[in-house]
């Protein structure tokens, strides 16, 4: 016999403003099977928690079903909290009157009728619970972080210096990301190469550290604790182990015209190439569609001087599979194109800007580029069609961001601080130089931020626009910007050498194929969710994998720094314990139904059916059935629905359960 | 405002997805009607068809089902093998007499509240336009067909042969 007992919460007013709290609880009274039912103002406070320890004593309740706000907020709360109480945590759910029901509704009859309906269909369910045991699964102590930029490696740094072993993954040939292109950084302008080469250089040697660069994630099983994720190393047509980094092949390298992408273009490589010369490892690349090599069959001339015989044209991409039990995402983001629409993408170019078409309208990162020490033009600004010198330049933000038009709504964070470090690395390099910014509101939080920003505006002689460009077109050697001053009311027309388009932070272009693989839900725009807004900002609501830096949502170096060591101490909470917990929401065979036709194992994502064979007493075989290993199950229960002689259950899910709250709809 | 007749819609959703969607609209504050009753399940395709029949024949007047946008599965698959399934069932359902517009599948991300809502309104206010369903009530009296097989003349008819 059940004995439920309901708990109403009132969410403050959160719930009680639309929903009748007393009517809910007095109708819950009324159901079969419940023994108690009251409401409270905070279920989840301590006192509120309490009441209803006390109340599982009191009534000897068997159940309970707190109605409140959305499992996926605190199922683990009551839960925790019923298990102190003395009952098994999974007799305890939640019916979700907040935002399935108060908040989506207006009507107070309307939505209290339904909060008494989810309330009855939980108790249904609650009461046709069963005790379940938490299962314990070992913990493998090591780590993957995807990603290889600042994010990434002070996540693999963090795990790595608490003596866990870190396998870190980078796409590109190089560590260092996108901070590694940068010149300077807002608001200390301390130079990028500065701070980061020496991380990339420890990562690159921490002894728990395995770094793969020039390699992609291929495919990844498992849960938390227990992942195994397979690598693809991709040819890089030359030996690591024997290169010494010497540089000679990039020397003799006779294709010497290829655009660098690192540079953005504006710098050339050769086709065995480092992408810049701090990179991490120091092991050059040959890019297959370029090299003679390769193209023509003829060349050979980097083998022939390589001394230590690297050179590898055979090379094929390997797949290595490592076994890990947390895996930190940093990948990192990548910037809006005013080009014409890419394909697949729902974002729109600026026609108005010229589509990218005109060679001195160019975008934050390249500018970077060209005032970075390191950059193509050594640190000069020169602009990319004659190479001379800009004496006016014009900034544009919100490109691309705020811009719900364009397809993103989203403010990008960082280029109203960028664009003003900007307009300072030009007046210091440029001193007879004059910056223009067009700004529509000037976003500045942060530790010294604003007073950055203020110091590009009254002691650096930026002149800030308020407004927007509705044109660039070219006129002689010039760039014509047309826009508007909004303060003053008046149409501005500026003859600019240089344009900078503050061009919006986005996620990377196979954000989603990533996801994917890894079972994580992403946003509209590709960025990866977290498990909760505020609370839970570094986890996903996949157990195990955590999140850090840009690939989450638009964010500069200090925030990301910060969320990397967040997910670096949640990876190390969970290394902390030799055995992990893990919700037994797992199937099971019944095997006395079972016939053995084995169309689980046809469905089953996780290869967690196995065959099993009942014998009798003498040793014959009888027959074969299947056998779910809880371990690798996963517990989505398509094998349930697939079963034809309905003989595998899900534990949590049963069929038993869900025909119940069917029959009380 | 005031309608006549108000449908009993149930949807089954899986929680990765639809359930957070749903969660989002509650979140971000969006309105629409208070006829769906939302069951949650670990995925689509743990959902069975023989729910969605048992759920019709409980007399309710709609049915959404609603997961993970293809690719998007936590379970990876899961809502490829309820898409497959369902494909063939609409055949069957439509072939035992009912209209399948009062059964809708939807993909729902997590992040997508705003659609969530027009999926609900749309599949409410649709149903809400068909009237209540009827179909399996008028079965289950076509059902004690095999009483008429006591009838007087039948029972003739045997003797006779």
């Amino acid at each position: 016999m059940s004995r439920i007992g309901v708990f109403v919460c009132h969410c403050g007013e959160n719930i009680s403003r639309t929903v009748d709290v007393e009517r809910v609880a007095a109708y819950a009274a009324q159901l079969p099977g419940v023994a108690y039912a009251t409401d409270y103002k905070y279920m989840c406070s301590d006192p509120g928690q309490n009441l209803l320890k006390k109340a599982v004593a009191e009534h000897q309740l068997t159940g309970i079903v707190v109605a409140a706000c959305s499992p996926r907020m605190h199922e683990k709360t009551f839960r925790k909290a019923a298990q102190a109480a003395g009952l098994n945590p999974f007799m305890c759910d939640m019916a979700n009157i907040r935002e399935h029901c108060s908040w989506v509704h207006e009507n107070r009859d309307e939505a209290t009728a339904k909060a008494s309906d989810i309330v009855r269909l939980m108790v249904e369910r609650v009461k046709r619970g069963k005790v379940l045991e938490p299962i314990t699964v070992p913990v493998t102590k090591r780590s993957l972080v995807i990603g290889g930029g600042i994010a990434g490696i002070q996540a693999a740094l963090d795990i790595a210096d608490a003596g866990h072993q870190v396998v870190l993954v980078e796409r590109e040939p190089s560590i260092g990301g996108h901070m590694a292109q940068l010149s300077e950084t807002f608001p200390t302008l301390d130079c990028s190469q500065c701070i980061m080469t020496p991380k990339m250089v420890d990562a690159a040697n921490h002894p728990n550290i395995t770094l793969y660069s020039w390699s992609e994630i291929e495919s990844i099983d498992g849960y938390i604790g227990n992942f195994s994720v397979t690598i693809r190393r991709k040819a890089r047509s030359v030996d690591e182990d024997k290169c010494t980094g010497c540089g000679v092949c990039m020397a003799k390298c006779p294709q010497k015209k290829i655009p660098n992408v690192f540079d953005r273009n504006l710098g050339l490589r050769t086709a065995i190439y480092v992408p810049f010369p701090q990179a991490v490892p120091n092991t050059p690349v040959i890019d297959r569609e370029h090299c003679l090599k390769f193209k023509t069959g003829k060349c050979g001339l980097c083998a022939k001087a390589c001394g230590p015989q690297a050179i590898d044209f055979e090379q094929q991409d390997q797949l290595v599979t490592e076994p890990v039990g947390a895996i930190v995402v940093a990948t990192g983001f990548d910037l809006y194109s005013i080009d014409r629409k890419p394909e697949g993408s729902s974002i729109e170019g600026y026609g108005e800007f010229g589509y990218g078409t005109i060679p001195d309208v160019i975008d934050g990162l390249t500018f970077e580029r060209l005032a970075s020490a390191s950059g193509p033009t050594g640190g000069k600004i020169l602009r990319p069609s004659d190479g001379k010198e800009p004496k006016q330049v014009v900034f544009i933000q919100c490109v691309g961001s705020r811009a719900r038009e364009k397809g993103i709504s989203y403010c990008s964070k960082i280029c109203c601080m960028y664009t003003a470090k900007h307009t300072m690395l030009y007046h210091h390099k440029v001193h007879d130089g004059r910056a223009y910014v067009f700004y529509m509101d000037a976003r500045t939080p942060g530790k010294c931020y604003d007073e950055f920003w203020r110091r590009a505006v009254e002691e650096e002689e930026a002149v800030y626009i308020r407004g927007m460009v509705s044109r660039l077109y070219q006129r002689g050697d010039k760039v014509v910007v047309m826009g508007s001053d909004t303060l003053v009311g008046v149409q501005v027309e500026i003859e600019a050498d240089l344009v900078v388009l503050a061009t919006a932070v986005q996620a990377q272009p196979n954000a989603d194929s990533l996801a994917q693989k890894l079972g994580i839900s992403y946003d509209k725009y590709n960025f990866y969710s977290e498990a909760h807004a505020k609370l839970r900002p570094v986890e996903c609501a996949t157990a195990g994998i955590y999140l850090a830096g840009a690939c989450q949502g638009p964010k500069d170096i200090p925030d990301t720094v910060s969320q990397a060591s967040a997910a670096a101490a949640k990876v190390m909470t969970l290394f902390a314990k030799d055995q992990l917990e893990r919700e037994p929401i797992v199937a099971r065979v019944n095997e006395r139904n079972c016939v053995g036709c084995f169309a689980c194992r046809k469905v089953c994502p996780y290869g967690a059916i196995e065959e099993k064979e009942i014998r009798d007493r003498q040793g014959n075989l009888i027959r074969t059935v299947a056998h779910v290993n809880p371990g690798v199950c996963g517990g989505c229960g398509t094998c349930q629905a697939t079963c034809p002689s309905k003989s595998v259950e899900l534990d949590g899910y049963t069929d038993e359960q869900i025909v119940a709250m069917i029959e009380a709809l | 405002m005031e309608h006549d007749f108000e449908p009993k819609i149930v949807a089954f959703v899986c929680t990765w997805c639809t359930y957070a969607g749903a969660d989002l609209a509650g979140t971000s504050r969006m309105q629409y009607p208070s006829n769906v009753r939302v069951l949650k399940f670990p995925c689509t395709g743990r959902i069975d068809p023989v729910f969605i029949l048992r759920a019709f024949q409980k007399g309710t007047d709609g049915v959404l089902v609603s997961g993970c946008h293809p690719g998007d599965c936590h379970y990876m698959a899961g809502n490829f093998h309820a898409r497959r399934r369902f494909a063939a069932f609409r055949q069957l359902l439509e072939f035992i007499g009912v209209d399948l517009n009062r059964l809708q599948f939807s993909w729902v991300s997590a992040a997508e509240g705003g659609k969530w809502v027009e999926v609900v309104t749309e599949l409410t206010e649709r149903v809400r336009a068909m009237g209540p369903m009827v179909e399996f009530k008028e079965l289950e009296m076509e059902e004690h067909w095999s009483g008429k097989l006591d009838s007087p003349e039948l029972k003739e008819a045997y003797q006779n042969i």
